[in-house]
């Protein structure tokens, strides 16, 4: 069974304008977006600037209030749990946040820091809680001083790790990581990457893991769910990704990634037009406005979603056609 | 010294023995360490290392933007421009240099733009200073710099305000304002840091095109290697201060000498089955700070290869008349040495 169900999950930002200050549109950042995580699993999410991810990541912990939709954690409804009926979920629910600096008091210890989560959620008696932050700093690849430095004595990596241990310290059992390597250089991102793995292994983390960039996802999540727009137009299993991907928007993703490598080199995939305001969504694909592939009846209407099957889902007109046609020789049965 | 890709062009920039130092409440520390390096017209180097380790001093320097009360560029150093030392130059001489002749975009866009001004001003503004168009012709060409950039309907758009524009079209504006006087140099310090891969696509595609429309010699700082494989003929690798390693492309990426450098290669992950979900190699320890750099080699602590002499003694920047250099006692692919460190 899934850990995690998430249906039609929708957020819709008010924005205000004029003197008197009114709701004058909305902000479309999540549209109608469904998915399952199971337990265990790291589910990739991957998107331009803008396209709904941390809004995303927010929701499945209710730190934002959805518009509309569910989200079912171990199958209990938690979309709308009332503050006091979500504390265990905020125990075992956590995020590492996209800013690591701005989201750290800047005037608590990376020790007081922990503590206080310690105490509010009780998970070890006060004697031994020295010992368990101690422990926690070593996990995490900080040294033992680290415990009584302030975050801004520390150098980008090491306050990503700071996130990590202050999202650990609960014991979760489900992360959003958001972005969590995106500011890092290699080597600092290796050393990041390698110590979520290790949790992984160690404590069955789920993990539902936000980034731009589709190589890390590559090779570190099992699943990844691309983003346009607030939509989820393609989910697909990340091992033969470059083989199965569909989604002309995917491809553009995958074309304008550079290869390490100076014998590879190769025109990179440049997008054209401009990316439609999610304050005005186009009624029909909302990458009509830049898909090469794009037909008369993407611009009218809204692809549904596809179940492909082997965990395939895809939303797009033009490669639901091709799959509905037998074009290719049909394999002979038996 | 380092060689470029053409041997028989004249450089346009020959730095020598570039030294900085900064005055800190600690004492003074020595950011950029005896680099030395040229570059020649139509040309990228990428200048490549962990953060901390004087990429961005570097550019500052040769651009002489770093705050001069805190600030000693060694006089030894020698930044060779058009028969100018910029090392040395007067201030009113640097200010003929900068934006007309070098050019930089900076790590931190968003704060290098003015909030309060349209953009096309801002534009316009640096054209005053360096050509001789009048009010109307500064007007068309700012508008023609932002369809170069790939702005779509430039001329509303020059009469918008930094806020009104995505992060990736003000990233877009700053390289319109580097490029408006046609310099002969760009310096890009992160130019897509902060940008997501399909518009990073667009700027590289852009800073190739200058390249071969104008012949500008580009130097560009990344933390991607991915880029600096994409678009730079020649790397510079840093580690603390100094270069430890330089060479073409190919060589740094095939052939690395420099145990750092190949550090720093394996631990990009790779794309591909095999290593899906595999744990990546990583490079144990920390820079050391420049307050306590140790009397060796700069590397050594965390090399995986480091023998007795490599703690005792610093290396010299050898060449290896190739074309290539690099600073290690036991280069990776002349005499193999085995690991003194065990496995990875
Ligand atoms: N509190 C808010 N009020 C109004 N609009 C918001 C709010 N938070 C986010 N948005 C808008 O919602 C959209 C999605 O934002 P979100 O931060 O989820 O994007 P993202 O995919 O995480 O982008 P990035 O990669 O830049 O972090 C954007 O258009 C953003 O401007
Ligand atoms: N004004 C200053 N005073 C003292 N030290 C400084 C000053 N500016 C830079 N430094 C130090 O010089 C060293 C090199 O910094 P630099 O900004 O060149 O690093 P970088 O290679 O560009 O790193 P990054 O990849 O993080 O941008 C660092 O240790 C930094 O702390
Ligand atoms: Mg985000
Ligand atoms: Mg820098």
């Amino acid at each position: 069974m899934s850990l995690l169900q998430v249906r039609n999950l929708v957020k819709h930002f008010p924005v205000r304008g004029g003197v008197l200050n009114r709701i004058v549109g909305h902000v479309h950042a999540v549209n109608d977006v469904s998915f399952d995580v199971s337990k265990g699993e790291t589910l990739g999410i991957v998107g331009e600037s803008g396209c709904g991810k941390s809004t995303l990541g927010k929701m499945l912990i209710r730190l934002i209030e959805p518009t509309s939709g569910s989200i079912h954690y171990e199958g209990k409804d938690i979309t709308s749990l009332s503050h006091s009926d979500l504390m265990p979920f905020r125990r075992t629910m956590q995020i590492i946040f996209q800013d690591p600096y701005s989201s750290l008091n800047p005037r608590l210890t990376v020790r007081s820091l922990l503590k206080e989560a310690i105490a509010f959620h009780g998970i070890v008696p006060r004697a031994e809680m020295d010992d368990y932050i101690t422990e926690l700093i070593r996990r995490v690849g900080l040294r033992r001083d680290a415990a009584d430095k302030f975050p801004h004595e520390f150098s980008g990596g090491q306050r990503q790790r700071i996130g990590i241990a202050r999202a650990l310290v609960t014991k979760p059992e489900f992360i959003v990581a958001d972005e969590p390597v995106s500011a890092l250089d290699v080597s600092i991102q290796a050393q990041v990457l390698n110590l979520l793995m290790d949790l992984k292994d160690e404590f069955g983390l789920t993990l539902v893991f936000i980034s731009h960039d589709l190589k890390v996802i590559q090779h570190f999540c099992d699943r990844v769910m691309v983003m346009y727009l607030g939509h989820a137009v393609e989910t697909l299993p990340c091992l033969d990704l470059d083989e199965q991907v569909q989604h002309a928007y995917s491809k553009a993703l995958l074309g304008a990634n550079p290869i390490d490598d100076p014998d590879q080199r190769r025109p990179l995939t440049i997008l054209q037009g401009d990316v439609p305001s999610p304050f005005h969504m186009p009624a029909g694909c909302p990458f009509t406005g830049r898909c090469p592939d794009v037909v008369d009846r993407c611009r009218a209407e809204m692809p549904p979603i596809i179940e492909r099957g082997d965990g395939h889902r895809i939303a797009c007109w033009v490669a639901n056609e091709e799959a509905a046609q037998p074009a290719a020789p049909a394999k002979s049965i038996g | 010294m380092i060689q470029n890709a053409n041997p028989q062009a004249e450089p346009i920039l020959t730095v020598r023995n570039l030294t900085t130092r900064f005055r800190t409440d600690r004492g003074l520390v020595t950011a950029v360490d005896d680099v030395s390096f040229d570059i020649v017209a139509g040309e990228t180097v990428g200048i490549v290392g962990e953060s901390g380790c004087g990429k961005t001093v570097t550019s500052k320097s040769i651009m002489r933007l770093l705050p001069e009360h805190v600030t000693r560029i060694d006089p030894r150093s020698r930044i060779m421009f058009r028969g100018n030392n910029l090392a040395t130059a007067s201030e009113k001489t640097m200010r003929e240099v900068r934006g007309d002749q070098i050019a930089m975009i900076f790590q931190e866009p968003m704060t290098s733009l003015n909030p309060v001004f349209q953009i096309g001003w801002q534009i316009e503004e640096a054209l005053k200073y360096h050509t001789n168009l009048n009010r109307a012709q500064r007007r068309q060409r700012a508008i023609e710099m932002l369809r170069l950039v790939e702005i779509p309907n430039p001329e509303r758009r020059v009469r918008e305000y930094p806020h009104q524009l995505s992060g990736g079209m003000r990233q877009r504006v700053m390289i319109a304002i580097a490029l408006c006087c046609e310099p002969d140099i760009l310096i890009a310090d992160e130019p897509t840091t902060a940008l997501d891969v399909t518009i990073q696509a667009q700027i590289l595609n852009l800073m190739e095109g200058l390249k071969r429309k104008l012949n500008t010699a580009i130097v560009l700082i990344t933390h991607n290697l991915g880029v600096v494989a994409q678009v730079c003929d020649r790397v510079l690798v840093m580690y603390a201060g100094r270069v430890i390693e330089s060479g073409t492309v190919h060589d740094i990426f095939h052939r690395p000498q420099h145990p750092y450098t190949q550090a720093l290669l394996e631990s990009i992950p790779k794309r591909g089955k095999r290593e899906h979900g595999k744990r990546l190699p990583t490079i144990p320890g920390i820079v050391p700070s420049l307050h306590e750099l140790p009397p060796g080699c700069r590397f050594a602590e965390r090399c995986r290869y480091k023998q007795e002499k490599c703690v005792n003694e610093e290396p010299e920047l050898l060449e290896s008349g190739d074309g290539r250099s690099y600073r290690c006692f036991f280069p990776l692919t002349q005499a193999p040495v085995a690991p003194t460190v065990e496995g990875r």
